[in-house]
């Protein structure tokens, strides 16, 4: 069974006049199927307002289809009666560290998601303990998140969704507002949840470089998916990418470039090493 | 027009438990027309300089020249400075606050206290400088999409034609064509209005790609200030202080470590894929 | 400005008054608060200044941090002292010079005032700096609980205060962040009479208040996808629960409490006029 599907999902809100009367309706995300095994990576590309947000808000039931089907663990996520378990099972990061910490004190923000499930408080103290060890947190656990640097307020954000224990976690453009330290932080810690806890992780960036471990990319434009399949084939389609107002990372753009110049180099290099042998063979 | 800043010293809170020596001793000489890129990680005090350019923080000592006159001068016209060197802060469209793009844009005119018909015309000029489109100048500026916002906010400051510009991480939350977008705008202004451009960025490859000269700022000091190519030689001290050098250098230097007969200058695309291209036809 | 204000602040220590469950805190803090009402010569308040003085002994709260709060209210203090040494016109007068006369009762009452005034704004500052705001909004939340009953969402008063505690740090840094971007574009926010000073705050209001609106929506959304929703079935992480350090508490301010009232009001013991 996928962890996360959706068929034909469709998202559609009204435009508004001044007076406050509908004038016409806009489709955020149009008939998007994605699929996502349990256990793997899977990134969302797209530029602003290409609909990736909004379809990640999906995963979560924060927003229900108008249009089509989204199940999480098989569950409709339209359905009233699975909210609260659609909500566990996929757990949700935001892009804005400051405006998702609920608590004055890390421990208690991690602990939050917890009192809301109704653990009892035993479970919530081990849980969050374990989660705030998983993401290399616990010495802060006492201290106020307003003092916590971005990355680090965004793994609090992170332990806070894995002490719910959801199958799977949704990172909505959670690098965006952070430096590059930071964002190699935040990156560094999803890696090694997946492998201590195989969970399903669903990250939603434009940053090209956070995707090169991915197992499927998805590139969405205008509310559609306009590519997908894995990193190297979709970072060797340089061009295509571009017109959807993506990069790549500069060793591909430069392998493009050398190919171009005459080099018979092999599309699709996403890495530093992959490059210097290709040039190494050549030479 | 020049910036000179002398044995420039900045402390916050000075004499309570939070004191914080936030700059030290900072020289730093900035000639008009120059680009230069301003780098250095989180909390380096890279912030605290920037706001020193145009007066908004006033150092604890040292002295700061402007065009030869002392800012720190009793009787200097501070708001003349701030015209003269505007500040562009991070997410800078989180200041836009009017009814619509050109009203907006006036605010800093305005301030100015020039007559209205001056104001219009300085705002529209400074929005075709950015490159936004005028249909939507009577547009509410909270409608636009993000790159929209930033290139309003952006006009903003440059409707009051200063010399010099700073931006802080102008590209901070763009998606990658936004963000190359406002930095060719950002170029063509420095080449066009013949500012002096300031940019503070944390994307190594940005800056290796725009700027003619590096400012590294570290724990308060000045660490380099030399041309993209030997800053970035020095990649190996950048890393240690948090810091790296763009993607391409390090490229560079495994082509070298596995015998490739290849010079480790290169910062940017371009000059990598000439430089490869010279080893293969030698 | 805005930082000199203790009230409201937490200082981290490691003390039995830091300990105790925030109840205890809050209702003793009110006992003690109206028993500088309950009496009215010097006697009890020196019994109140006894206990006063080993309460912030026992917080190991500095005392220079705890006056610092002080400074805040300095104003409203001399205005209530200038007016009760001034207007009464009672008593005998001790000092008269120009339209002004100082009576012994007045001089009494504008120092018995002064006194109960700072002494209630230590007490209840002691009260906040020796428990985070959390636990605060959680005792608050204990104690309104029967209020319940009659539809009072007391929850959910509790977490808009423990919200606003969280935001208002973040919220004052983005003002200072806004004004200076306004000063940058020219605006002057300092110079003016009082219309024009609040017009020019108009550039800086604006943004804030968009930029509340944006994170409270935010926060919103992230609550809810952590599946907040509302007091009902909710466990606690940190529940309050008393130890004996706490009825110890209740015990020592119920003795106070007793010895106030009667030392206070029976005893007649007077220096001169007090």
């Amino acid at each position: 069974m996928d962890m996360v599907k959706s068929e034909k999902l469709i998202y559609e809100y009204a435009r508004h006049d001044d007076e406050g009367n509908i004038i016409g309706m806009n489709r955020a995300i149009d008939e998007v199927d994605i699929h996502v095994s349990p256990g793997d990576f899977v990134a969302i590309l797209g530029h602003n307002g290409s609909g990736k947000s909004t379809l990640a808000k999906h995963i979560n039931a924060i927003l229900v289809p108008t249009g089509g089907t989204m199940w999480v663990n098989g569950r409709d996520t339209k359905d009233p009666e699975e909210l609260w378990n659609v909500r566990q099972s996929a757990g949700m990061v935001f892009q804005n560290p400051d405006n998702q910490i609920i608590g004055t004190v890390v421990e208690e923000d991690v602990g939050f998601g917890l009192e809301n499930l109704g653990v009892p408080t035993e479970e919530i103290w081990k849980r969050v303990e374990d989660s705030l060890k998983a993401v290399g947190m616990i010495q802060y656990r006492t201290n106020s998140p307003n003092k916590l640097s971005g990355g680090q307020k965004q793994r609090v954000a992170i332990a806070g969704v894995i002490a719910m224990a959801p199958q799977c976690i949704v990172l909505d453009e959670p690098t965006a507002m952070l430096d590059p330290n930071g964002r190699k932080e935040v990156i560094r810690t999803i890696q090694e949840l997946r492998k201590r806890k195989n969970v399903t992780v669903i990250l939603i960036t434009h940053y090209m470089d956070e995707v090169i471990d991915a197992d499927k990319v998805y590139v969405m434009d205008s509310g559609h998916i306009v590519m997908s399949g894995t990193p190297k084939e979709i970072f060797s389609q340089v061009e295509e990418l571009k017109r959807y107002r993506l990069d790549v990372p500069q060793v591909t753009m430069l392998a493009e470039e050398l190919r171009k110049r005459g080099l018979d180099i092999p599309k699709g290099i996403i890495r530093t090493e992959e490059l210097v042998e290709a040039l190494c063979r050549l030479n | 027009m020049s910036i000179k800043l002398e044995n420039i010293n900045y402390i916050y809170n000075p004499g309570t438990v939070y004191e914080k020596h936030a700059l030290k001793d900072i020289n730093l000489t900035i000639e008009q027309g120059e680009f230069v890129g301003v780098i250095g990680h989180t909390g380096s005090g890279k912030s605290t300089l920037i706001q020193h350019l145009n007066g908004l923080i006033k150092a604890t000592s040292g002295n700061f020249y402007y065009d030869g006159k002392d800012v720190y001068s009793p009787g200097y016209n501070m708001k003349e400075l701030r015209t003269q060197v505007g500040l562009v802060f991070q997410y800078p469209e989180h200041q836009l606050f009017e009814v619509d793009v050109l009203t907006d844009v006036c605010f800093g005119p305005k301030n100015q206290g020039l007559p209205k018909e001056e104001c219009e015309k300085r705002a529209k000029e400074a929005l075709q400088l950015v490159g936004f489109p005028e249909k939507y100048y009577t547009q509410s500026p909270f409608e636009l999409s993000g790159g929209q916002k930033r290139r309003v906010a952006i006009a903003g400051v440059l409707a009051m034609r200063p010399k010099v510009l700073v931006l802080d991480e102008p590209t901070a939350g763009l998606d990658p064509k936004g963000r190359d977008e406002i930095l060719d705008q950002i170029a063509y202004l420095h080449k066009q209005a013949d500012l002096t451009v300031i940019l503070v960025s944390h994307s190594m490859e940005d800056i290796a790609k725009y700027v003619e000269r590096i400012v590294v700022v570290n724990d308060g000091e000045k660490m380099f200030d030399a041309s993209p190519r030997e800053v970035f030689s020095h990649y190996k001290e950048l890393e240690k202080v948090g810091l790296a050098a763009p993607q391409v250098t390090y490229i560079m230097h495994a082509l070298k470590e596995k015998g490739m007969d290849v010079p480790l200058g290169a910062t940017t695309i371009e000059e990598a894929a000439d430089a490869i291209m010279r080893s293969f036809h030698d | 400005m805005i930082r000199d204000i203790t009230i409201g602040q937490y200082y981290p220590a490691n003390s039995v008054i830091h300990k105790m469950d925030p109840r205890v805190k809050i209702t003793c803090t009110l006992l003690f608060l109206i028993s500088l009402f309950l009496q009215n010569s010097v006697l009890g308040y020196a019994i109140a200044t006894l206990f006063l003085a080993v309460v912030i002994k026992v917080s190991k709260v500095p005392f220079k941090f705890i006056v610092k709060g002080l400074k805040a209210i300095v104003i409203i203090l001399l205005i209530t002292v200038g007016f009760n040494l001034f207007l009464t016109s009672e008593g005998t007068i001790l000092v008269e010079f120009w339209i002004f006369k100082i009576t012994d009762k007045g001089l009494r009452i504008a120092v018995f005032m002064a006194v109960r005034l700072i002494y209630l704004i230590i007490g209840s500052s002691i009260m906040t700096l020796t428990t985070t705001p959390n636990s605060l909004t959680d005792g608050i939340e204990r104690l309104l609980s029967p209020l319940n009953k009659i539809h009072v969402p007391v929850h959910e008063i509790a977490m808009m205060m423990s919200i606003a505690l969280r935001f208002i740090p973040i919220l004052i840094e983005e003002t200072d962040k806004i004004m200076k971007a306004q000063i940058a574009r020219g605006a002057d926010l300092e110079s003016g009479n009082m219309i024009q000073r609040a017009k020019a705050m108009i550039p800086v209001l604006v943004p804030l208040f968009i930029s509340a609106f944006r994170r409270a929506n935010d926060l919103a959304m992230a609550m809810e996808a952590r599946c907040y929703r509302g007091g009902e079935g909710r466990t606690k992480m940190k529940p309050l629960a008393y130890h004996r350090r706490d009825f110890v508490g209740y015990a020592i301010t119920l003795v106070y409490i007793v010895m106030i009232f009667v030392v206070g009001r029976y005893v007649p013991f007077h220096i001169w006029i007090f």
